[in-house]
């Protein structure tokens, strides 16, 4: 029956419940200490797993927040945002603290529930044609300005200054 | 009568800032090289054009400028100050190319802040950053750490005189070894040692911690590099609160304590000398201002019960407060719960902690120990002489690599740069609260941006005024260089106008 009740509650928070900023956790940390909340925000860099559970971070474009989940949720999260993927879009469930006793006193999310709310891809790097033209003008101008100064003095050649 | 500067002057300034603009250039290479291997073209590309554009300048300095006289005191302080300008200015093209900084001046201050090895960061979105440019925010400090005269001083300059008095322009006046380029390079080959060990251990540890093999080597010598240098940047958004784990925080406490540690020390620890440490003015007034500081955080964080245990108080509060001391800037917290959970009596602490900075010749800020302790022995001096008789002659000793004898002059350079020091934090704080922010949120970023520390209340964001912003880059280009070559500068400046 328990059971049923927190998976309906859980349910209702993750439907329905209204996003919390990392912002808004961390201005007001101590009044949503040990409440449940609903976080959302893209999965950045690793997924740390550690034993039955894994850390993960979430950016919700202001602040990234640890969080704190079963290694079986962390199974749904298949890209994670760096230079070169955007990371999946989650919404989690679960208990902030502020300062979390189990943690070092880390402020962190426990998460009880996960939704991917949109999954994240590869980003492939277009060429930027402007840099890759400036880079040999440049290199070109380099290049002349190196026989030029070649002309006079070795570049390289080490100053030889009076002994101290 | 004050003298105009000669054109030999500024030959010579010109030559020599070429010189190390080359230096800056060709170190640009190595992000655009990770670049390449982690097939980032345009990243890659941002740096060839900066490496490509600083030699062009370094070099066009070098021919216009050529001469083959020896620097005086007086342009070798210039060469350093406009050396580090130049490398600011520069070194920001990479960044400013990657559209991760909102503008010019917030790719400058954050090149500056680095080099100065503050730490402090105007980045927007870290999270999605390349490997080069992230590689590079890591460099700067690695690089400016040991300095960035060090560096050309060690491939470019033969002789030794002239090498000398940048050297010292640089904030630095002591030597390990007879020659100063042999010091430099062995300042280089410690740094380069402990770089190779400390990212073999944080590697280890990033992949124990369930980080990907790869990007726990990256991160592990980008915080290494971070730490060494006193810096505070991470490769992550969170800092180091990202990792989730102790023995991440345990590992950088240790190298923070080891990049705030002076380089002669190090040397004895390498020549096993291993009582110089505890004998060492340095390391004592490190002790006794860690543990006075850490006193007065520890009372001001129970006050206001920022943390559930005294456990969690204990490792929240030791650990931000050697960040501050050693004037690295890691956190394990958010910028903002300084403010909010910390308490005014906890972050006076921190701001002492700050003010005091490291030891003298090391990578780290602040006032510096030796100061400190110099200050101290000649006010232990002055109340032995008020209780000794009149006609007996007090004597100070103190213990720095050798017995020394107190001098009037030593007490005189102390107190005055410990007074401009004060002078520097007052300023950025009021500039702060001209621009609305509360008093003690501007004593903490100003005593942090002068301090080259790099922790943040809050203040230090993308969005702050433009004036703030270059309040903070004179702060830690002043507290950096310690002044003297930035007093040189100015003073070359008002010779060029006013003299004769």
């Amino acid at each position: 029956m328990k059971t049923a009740i927190s998976l309906i509650f859980f349910c209702w928070t993750v439907c329905y419940a209204q996003h919390i900023s990392s912002t808004e956790l961390i201005n007001k940390a101590k009044e949503y200490d040990g409440k449940s909340v609903v976080y959302a925000g893209e999965v950045i860099g690793d997924v740390m797993v550690r034993g039955d559970f894994a850390w993960i971070n979430l950016n919700d474009g202001q602040n990234a927040i640890g969080i704190w989940l079963d290694k079986e949720l962390a199974k749904e999260i298949k890209f994670t945002g760096s230079y070169q993927a955007k990371g999946d879009r989650l919404e989690i469930a679960g208990v902030f603290h502020c300062s979390c006793i189990q943690h070092g006193g880390d402020m962190d999310i426990h998460a009880q529930n996960l939704r991917k709310i949109s999954p994240g891809k590869l980003v492939k790097e277009q060429l930027h044609t402007g840099k890759r033209n400036f880079t040999i003008i440049l290199f070109g101008i380099l290049f002349l300005v190196l026989i030029f100064v070649r002309h006079q003095s070795s570049f390289g050649d080490k100053v030889k200054l009076p002994q101290e | 009568m004050i003298l105009k500067p000669q054109l030999q002057d500024l030959k010579n300034i010109g030559y020599y800032s070429g010189k190390i603009i080359i230096g800056v250039g060709l170190t640009m290479l190595v992000p655009a090289v990770i670049g390449l291997l982690f097939a980032e073209i345009n990243p890659a590309l941002d740096f060839l054009i900066a490496t490509e554009i600083t030699s062009i300048i370094g070099l066009i300095l070098t021919k216009l400028c050529f001469t083959e006289e020896d620097l005086n005191w007086m342009q070798g302080m210039i060469v350093v100050s406009l050396s580090w300008v130049a490398a600011m200015l520069l070194g920001a093209i990479p960044l400013y190319l990657s559209g991760h900084w909102g503008s010019y001046l917030d790719a400058c201050f954050d090149v500056m802040s680095g080099f100065t090895t503050t730490g402090l960061t105007l980045v927007q979105d870290l999270d999605h950053i390349s490997y080069a440019h992230n590689l590079w925010r890591h460099f700067t400090p690695f690089l400016g750490g040991q300095g960035i005269v060090v560096i050309a001083l060690c491939f470019f300059v033969k002789g030794v005189s002239g090498a000398f008095k940048m050297y010292v322009g640089e904030a630095r006046d002591e030597r390990l070894l007879p020659n100063v380029i042999d010091t430099s390079r062995f300042i280089w080959l410690v740094s380069i040692v402990y770089l190779i060990l400390s990212t073999l251990v944080l590697g280890i540890v990033g992949i124990a911690n369930g980080m990907k093999t790869a990007n726990a080597f990256f991160h592990g010598a980008c915080i290494f590099m971070a730490a060494f240098d006193t810096a505070g940047f991470a490769p992550q958004s969170q800092n180091i609160l990202y990792y989730h784990s102790l023995l991440f925080e345990v590992i950088t406490i240790v190298i923070m304590f080891l990049g705030a540690m002076n380089f002669n020390l190090h040397y004895h620890l390498w020549t096993g000398n291993r009582r110089e440490i505890w004998k060492n003015i340095e390391s004592r007034a490190l002790c006794i201002t860690l543990l006075f500081t850490f006193l007065i955080t520890l009372i001001g964080l129970n006050q206001v019960g920022s943390y559930p245990r005294a456990v969690i108080m204990f490792r929240k509060g030791f650990y931000q407060l050697i960040s501050g001391h050693t004037t690295t800037g890691y956190m394990t917290i958010y910028a903002r719960q300084f403010i909010n959970d910390w308490g005014a009596l906890a972050l006076a602490g921190l701001i002492c902690a700050m003010a005091f900075g490291g030891g003298s010749c090391s990578t780290a800020g602040g006032i510096k120990m030796l100061r400190l302790g110099i200050i101290v022995k000649a006010l232990q001096q002055d109340l032995k002489r008020i209780v000794s008789p009149e006609p007996a002659i007090v004597e100070q000793r103190l213990h720095h690599l050798k017995e020394i004898f107190l001098e009037d002059k030593q007490v005189r350079a102390a107190l005055l740069i410990t007074l401009a020091y004060l002078v520097l934090y007052g300023i950025g704080a009021l500039v702060g609260m001209f621009y609305g922010y509360p008093f003690l949120d501007s004593l903490f970023e100003s005593t942090s941006a002068a301090a080259n520390v790099g922790l943040s209340c809050g203040i230090t964001t993308p969005g702050m005024p433009a004036g703030l912003k270059l309040t903070y880059i004179v702060q830690m280009w002043a507290g950096r260089l310690e002044f003297m070559s930035v007093f040189t500068l100015i003073g070359f400046f008002i010779a060029a106008i006013k003299g004769r």
